[in-house]
């Protein structure tokens, strides 16, 4: 009787430990937009529950296209992932104003502390200087070279713009697409122009910019738009429609040289061909000894859902996804640069990305113009293919960048 | 009783119009007054969205740039792809050998959804490898970036429309040809009527009601045009805004551009209510007219 009574005690106290203990669990969801990392995040959420055994994470992937509308209309419903994966800067801001994310602070999320001033900025709302967002990863534009075909045909990546046009020259001689870029895609024309023109401009054009002291009709601007015209030669037949994807598959298949891009690419070019011999070096400096400035921006973040119900749970994980563990995994798994201090990164040639940063532009337009609407990155992308095809101006281009944008952005109006 | 089971045959449908016809629609006319603080409607701000859209660079320059193409195609697709369909409907009404593969074969592309054929066309006329480029070459015509030069882009992608479109107006027309009758034909023919007589004074008056359909389906369809754009050209009507459609503008308004755009809902649905004026105007005028002009046979 006795032994039956201590089972049945028994009995009772595991039901009840695995009850409480299936009471304490708790799973919340990860939004994103990029399908693709379903394997890594997965692991990296492996990761995270094995440090808060009470918490596991759900990985949900909506199409990249229709991934604004779906967030906005989940959070406009009170609905959505407890940690949403968020694009930075204007894309951001305008759901900090519709107040659907919380504000992060060090005593919530101390593993803030880890991230540099300019990272936290893309996570930020410009009204109240708040972070809404844990940046997940840098991302660097600059130029990516085909060492194969530049050993083929005895020549050097260029490291001026004189050397850019005569290593084109002979590159063409010898029936190699020069730069694989074409202007078939919006967006990727945007980083082709900050590619090329971020060392002509340099800082003190950009400081000059954002304090009011100029516009895009400045003589600086005009002159580095007009250096892109001396490129249309060296890129692919019928540029003008050549896409992003062909341009990665002109220069992953050797048939071009190089290619202005983003470290975003690096992994993939890996993964589709993992002989390529690439290298990543920093655009074309304007003489001999002048800086030659990569472009550098934030990709996005992570905000907690204020409508969460775990929102506890949801600060936890972004806590965790500021720490050196979960950035070693983005750099081993995804190939990004984590901007998280103390990661390790081991692969060379991300190593060499993570070193060019030093001497980073940013991406003007996203960085600074991509508040309100008309956005200089839709005005830039817009009148960049024109002048191109010679039906506008550098100059045109700069006067209705300036003028789109002085409709929200005050330093700009009457100039 | 019997109105209880009106009520409640009609009940479903009447929820579902309500939920997903009506109110977005009252909606969209509501936000077209509201300024919106991120994705919030902050303040009523009147006829300001309006405004902005219809008078204010560069809004404006967009709204009308996006208007006069849409009219563009419009045009195109009455002249091109119906007016070729007339013609097939009449060459498909004789009767030939072999017409009725043929009709197959005319309508089967209108079978295909736009995504498909705007991809398959995006790659035909692919300026490296695309078919158009490569067949040219073949004949030593040198070919083109068709979707990335401002003059051939929204060409390019009309045609495509046509392509896949073209079987739709050819079906409704012939069926409009077929219900003249037989007698009309013969009598016609009898008093010495040929081919070009009968189609102008017999067939196309009497078949008025078919050609009412294609016109405001073309009208409706050419001012709502989105998807093949959307595919081939992209949200933003590139290159340098050339393929660039009310259709579009709307969108990238209301829902942004994850690479360029923030959204803005209030300038979105003042957009939105626009179109749905014009085309619902448009529509109603040119039906009252066309019907006026139609004859029962």
């Amino acid at each position: 009787m006795k032994k039956t009574a201590g089972l049945a005690i028994l009995g009772a106290t595991l039901i009840w430990g695995f009850a409480a203990g299936a009471a304490r669990a708790t799973t919340i969801s990860f939004w994103t937009w990029r399908q693709e990392d379903r394997a890594a995040y997965t692991e990296i959420f492996k990761d995270f529950t094995k440090l808060h055994p009470d918490i596991t994470v759900k990985f949900e992937a909506f199409p990249d296209e229709s991934y604004p509308t779906i967030v906005s209309t989940a959070l406009a419903g009170g609905r959505g992932g407890d940690v949403i994966h968020v694009h930075a800067y204007g894309w951001l801001e305008q759901f900090i104003k519709a107040g659907y994310f919380l504000k992060l602070d060090k005593t919530t999320v101390p593993s803030l502390g880890n991230l540099p001033s300019d990272a936290l900025l893309s996570g930020s709302y410009r009204a109240d200087g708040q972070v809404y967002a844990m940046p997940f990863a840098s991302q660097t534009l600059g130029l990516l070279i085909n060492k194969d075909v530049f050993a083929k045909a005895g020549l050097q990546p260029p490291k001026t713009w004189d050397e850019l046009l005569t290593v084109s020259k002979a590159l063409k001689e010898k029936r190699i697409t020069p730069l694989a870029n074409g202007l078939g895609t919006s967006w990727f024309n945007e980083m082709f122009v900050a590619v090329f023109t971020n060392p002509f401009l340099g800082p003190d054009f950009v400081h000059d910019l954002t304090t009011g002291k100029t516009t895009f009709k400045d003589p600086r601007y005009i002159a580095a738009l007009s250096k892109l015209l001396e490129l249309r030669s060296y890129m692919p037949d019928g540029y003008e429609g050549v896409d992003d994807e062909t341009s990665g598959q002109l220069f992953l298949s050797g048939r071009a040289a190089m290619l202005a891009d983003g470290s975003f690419d690096i992994a993939d070019f890996k993964t589709q061909n993992p002989q390529l011999n690439m290298d990543f070096i920093a655009p074309p400096a304007p003489k001999a000894g002048d800086p030659g400035y990569v472009t550098k921006f934030y990709d996005g973040g992570y905000a907690v859902n204020a409508a969460s119900p775990q929102k506890a749970a949801a600060l936890t994980l972004v806590n965790y996804m500021g720490t050196p563990a979960f950035g070693d995994k983005l750099v081993s798994l995804l190939g990004d640069i984590s901007p998280i201090k103390g990661v390790t990164i081991s692969d060379p040639l991300l190593a060499k990305v993570a070193a060019l940063n030093a001497t980073a532009m940013p991406q003007i337009d996203l960085v600074y113009f991509r508040f309100q609407s008309p956005t200089g990155s839709e005005l830039l992308q817009t009148n960049i293919t024109k002048m191109m095809a010679g039906s506008i101006t550098p100059a045109q281009l700069g006067a209705d960048v300036t003028a789109g944008v002085a409709k929200w952005y005050t330093p700009f109006q009457g100039k | 009783m019997r109105s209880l089971w009106i009520g409640l045959l009609l009940a479903p449908a009447v929820i579902v119009m309500t939920a997903f016809v009506l109110f977005p629609l009252l909606s969209a006319f509501r936000y077209a007054f509201y300024e919106f603080n991120g994705l919030k409607p902050s303040h009523f701000v009147g006829l300001a969205n309006f405004r902005q859209v219809l008078l204010e660079h560069p809004f404006s320059d967009n709204t009308y740039r996006a208007l006069w193409h849409n009219i563009i195609v419009f045009i195109a697709l009455m002249v091109f792809e119906n007016g070729t369909a007339f013609l097939i409907a009449f060459a498909l009404l004789k009767a030939l050998p072999g017409h009725r593969i043929h009709q197959v074969i005319i309508f089967l592309p209108v079978v295909l959804s736009a995504v498909i054929v705007g991809f398959l066309w995006k790659l035909f006329l692919h300026p490296l490898f695309g078919l158009v480029n490569n067949a040219l070459a073949l004949v030593h015509i040198s070919g083109r970036a068709w979707l990335g030069d401002e003059s051939t882009a929204l060409g390019s992608i009309i045609f495509a429309n046509i392509w896949s479109w073209i079987g739709f107006p050819t079906l409704v027309l012939l069926a409009g040809m077929q219900r003249v009758g037989k007698e009309l034909l013969e009598a016609a023919r009898l008093d010495g009527a040929g081919d070009f007589s009968l189609l102008t004074r017999i067939i196309w008056p009497l078949m008025a009601p078919s050609v009412t359909i294609v016109c405001v389906l073309t009208f409706i369809g050419s001012f709502n045009w989105f998807e093949l754009p959307y595919i081939m050209s992209g949200v933003d009507g590139s290159p340098g805004g050339s393929t660039d459609v009310l259709g579009l503008y709307f969108y990238r308004t209301a829902f942004g551009s994850e690479t360029s755009g923030i959204q803005n809902f209030g300038q979105g649905s003042a957009l939105a209510v626009l179109m749905f004026i014009a085309v619902a105007g448009t529509t109603a005028v040119a039906l009252r007219y066309l019907r006026r002009r139609e004859i029962e046979v």
